[in-house]
């Protein structure tokens, strides 16, 4: 098990000191470790030396920089328009009833935690969800409910 | 024989296999190896070529499959189609007559060629052109179609002075939304003093409903660095930097490798092919933020900072990244280069308009038969993008509006459909060209309620610097959900009015200065749908949940019991075979019963009023 010291330092490494290696470190923090934890923004302030409410101010500005536990496997429901007229809230129905937990919440095993999000760009293959980098589109409850089952037993 | 298309050097035969994700998503990985597998069964590996390529732009059919020479066109491929799709490609082959061709979608007859099918032919893929016919993690594809030649044109032919000079002749305007006049930007760019400057692509793409410029990137990631790179020779920059949303991992990857491939064939780096001009550029994965496409915004976000826009001037072609002059240009801006360079400023400027030059490139979706990506020539109307391309309302529908430029633009009606697009028309009609995006509705949408849902998409994304549009949007967004509910009155349209005035005159960047024109071209074009559910509490198109009702119809309901299991809050009563009824005051009008109902039965009605008028 790496330490959120040591993963910080080497994010360091790769891109240096300088402010504008800020956010791909907190990028590559998320990453590794799903969401910032203070232990960790704290580490990186010390290391850019920066204040700790700075980084803070920075992560919390952006939706993908968590700064609240999120699982291993975050699924963001596209919540735009054109997948709403196509079928977004049953979409959200599906992922709620498999997983047991609301939108914004993650699984009490760590592995799944359910967002909307803004367009991923797949309207015309709407409804569209993203799981971690992999977009799934074109979705029905048959689908999505298979797709989820597989995510369940890796 | 060999035949040359697109550039390309073929075998006597190719399929291509569109590896967009749309068309993955749909099984094309697996087309694509049961047919290579096919083909080396019959023994035609010889003849026939597979290729996977980035995004064909029909993405609704998907997956495709194109034979080149002939381009026939086959659309929603299935795995049971593929033996028949290798049989055919053998010398003694005919093409396919049925499934899997494509089938229009007006006449419903089957059509053979990808130039015979109304959404290709009335386009004129000119940036979109390598987009579906190469492999866009292969630079000697790109090398194939003449790719890199512009840079080569750029770099020994061409003094930077000549090449805004193009640019300038050519009448490009920029494709980021705004329409700025690029030119103007290179100029200042290059006059500015000092070595130290930058160039940024914006790929932050974050309208609602618009992703060419994902496409693009997915599909021809080269032509946007060429166009990025020559623009460094011009304005004498060494250092370049791809701004892409993190919602974008595929764009992302494509990026990666098309400039790793890049920089090892010496585009990019140091010297570039022998030259003393020397230009990087780095990929800066975008967090999550809207406003980050905002390009001062932007700027703070490489920086590391908070996303924020600062006011403008100074611009940031005299002061962008880190102080120094940058110029900042959309995905489709760059990408526009490369042929601007290679045939001339008046080739490109003999396309378009009179005030706007070159292509547009939309993002149709919505109620739309044929939903993708579509370039057109500016100037032509929306009329010919929507039914000409895109093939009307599916089942006949008629057309209510079109969204153009997600929240910063507006909404247009039927009247208008013979606008020209381009960014001073629209802009006429009170709406924007955007970053591409085309939403089609139907009488199926409620015109307040995707009013409603722009203004709610800006309150989110306001990065609440500035007053008028933190506090403004969300003080629309309050009398909009009013409305909606049934409990508006007729002064919150002047109040709505004069608040959408006011947040477009006193914010600070772009985001306010433009949320509340969903809002205002609704009011200006739909204003009896707002009047409808304040004073007769009525949604004509049954979407806004507090003027409806659901009931079933005694005559057509069997007790199937299929609603009951689906209501989520058992407002719906009646035994097995026994006809069901719903509690008015449980029911949360979901719609799913609605939604269920076997269609054979059509048992459940939508109908207007919040409760069932006693009679
Ligand atoms: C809220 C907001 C979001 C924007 N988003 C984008 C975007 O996603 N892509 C883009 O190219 N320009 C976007 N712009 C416009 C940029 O500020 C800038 O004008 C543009 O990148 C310039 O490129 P161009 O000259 O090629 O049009 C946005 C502007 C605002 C106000």
């Amino acid at each position: 098990m790496y330490q959120i010291d040591n993963l910080v330092k080497d994010l360091v490494k790769q891109h240096g000191r300088a402010r504008e290696a800020l956010m791909p470190i907190l990028q590559g923090v998320v990453a590794q470790h799903n969401y910032l934890t203070d232990e960790a923004m704290v580490e990186v302030a010390k290391e850019l030396d920066l204040s700790a409410a700075e980084v803070y101010g920075t992560a919390s500005f952006y939706t993908f920089l968590d700064t609240e536990p999120r699982g291993k496997y975050v699924i963001r429901v596209c919540k735009t328009i054109t997948c709403a007229m196509k079928g977004k809230n049953e979409i959200i129905e599906v992922l709620q009833e498999m997983l047991r937990i609301n939108v914004g919440e993650t699984t009490l095993n760590d592995k799944f935690t359910i967002l909307e999000t803004n367009c991923i760009g797949w309207c015309h293959k709407a409804p569209a969800i993203l799981i971690n980098d992999t977009p799934y589109t074109d979705l029905t409850r048959e689908k999505l409910v298979k797709i989820i089952k597989e995510y369940m037993h890796q | 024989m060999k035949i040359r298309r697109g550039g390309i050097r073929m075998s006597n035969k190719t399929c291509l296999i569109c590896q967009g994700t749309g068309c993955v998503s749909a099984g094309s990985r697996e087309i694509h190896a049961s047919l290579e597998k096919e083909i080396e069964q019959l023994g035609l590996s010889k003849d026939v070529k597979v290729k996977r390529t980035g995004c064909h732009g029909f993405c609704e059919q998907g997956p495709l499959v194109v034979v080149e020479p002939e381009g026939l066109f086959y659309a929603g491929v299935k795995v049971d189609d593929v033996p028949d799709i290798a049989r055919s490609l053998s010398p003694q082959g005919e093409p396919l007559e049925e499934k899997p061709l494509y089938h229009d979608s007006a006449t419903g007859n089957p059509i053979t060629h990808y130039h015979d099918i109304s959404f290709y032919n009335k386009q004129q893929r000119t940036v979109l052109q390598n987009c579906g016919n190469i492999d866009p993690e292969e630079i000697g594809d790109y090398l194939a179609t003449g790719g890199y030649q512009s840079l080569r044109k750029a770099l020994f032919e061409m003094s930077p002075g000549q090449i805004v000079d193009e640019v300038k002749r050519s009448g490009l305007r920029g494709l980021g939304g705004a329409g700025f006049p690029t030119w103007i930007k290179w100029e200042a760019c290059q006059r500015a003093p000092g070595d130290e400057k930058y160039v940024i692509c914006n790929a932050d793409e974050g309208d609602p409903g618009a992703f060419q410029d994902r496409s693009i990137l997915e599909g021809d990631p080269h032509s946007v660095l060429k166009g990025m790179i020559i623009a460094g020779y011009a304005i004498g920059a060494r250092k370049g930097y791809v701004y892409v949303r993190a919602e974008y991992p595929l764009a992302i990857k494509r990026l990666e490798i098309a400039i790793d491939q890049a920089r090892k064939k010496g585009f990019i780096g140091k010297s570039i092919l022998d030259s003393n001009f020397s230009f990087d550029i780095e990929i800066f994965q975008g967090a999550g933020a809207f406003v980050c496409g905002e390009e001062t915004a932007l700027l703070a976000s490489i920086e590391g900072k908070r996303g924020m826009p600062r006011p403008r001037p100074p611009f940031p072609a005299q002061s962008g990244l880190w102080g120094k002059p940058t110029l900042i240009s959309n995905v489709k801006t760059y990408a526009n280069i490369r042929w601007i360079v290679n045939k001339g400023a008046d080739w490109f400027a003999g396309i378009g308009t009179e005030g706007c030059k070159g292509t547009a490139i939309f993002s149709l979706t919505g109620k739309i038969a044929n939903s993708g990506i579509v370039e057109v020539p500016m100037g032509i109307t929306l009329r010919e993008i929507i039914y000409g391309i895109g093939g009307g309302i599916p089942g006949g529908k008629p057309f209510k509006a079109v969204q153009t430029g997600g929240p910063s633009g507006g909404c247009l009606p039927a009247e208008l459909l013979d606008t020209p697009v381009d960014f001073d028309s629209l802009k006429a009609a009170g709406s924007m060209m955007g970053s591409g995006g085309m939403v089609v509705v139907d009488e199926d949408t409620c015109i307040v309620d995707l009013a409603r849902y722009f203004v709610d998409f800006a309150t989110k994304e306001s990065c609440g610097e500035c007053a008028p549009c933190r506090l403004g949007t969300n003080q629309m967004l309050d009398i909009l959900n009013d409305i909606v509910e049934g409990k508006g009155e007729m002064e919150d349209i002047d109040i709505l009015e004069s608040l959408g005035m006011g947040i477009k005159k006193g914010s600070l960047c772009g985001l306010g200065q433009t949320a509340p024109n969903p809002v205002l071209t609704t009011l200006k074009y739909f204003r009896e749908e707002y009047e409808e559910h304040i004073i007769e509490k009525k949604c004509r198109a049954k979407v806004c949940k507090d003027l409806i009702h659901f009931i079933i119809m005694p005559d057509r309901c069997t007790g199937c019991h299929i609603c009951t299991k689906v209501c989520p809050v058992n407002a719906i009563s009646g035994d097995p075979k026994q006809i069901h009824e719903i509690d008015q005051e449980l029911c949360i009008k979901c719609g799913l019963c609605f939604e269920k109902c076997p269609p054979k039965f059509g048992a459940i009605e939508k109908n207007y009023g919040s409760k069932v008028m006693e009679d």
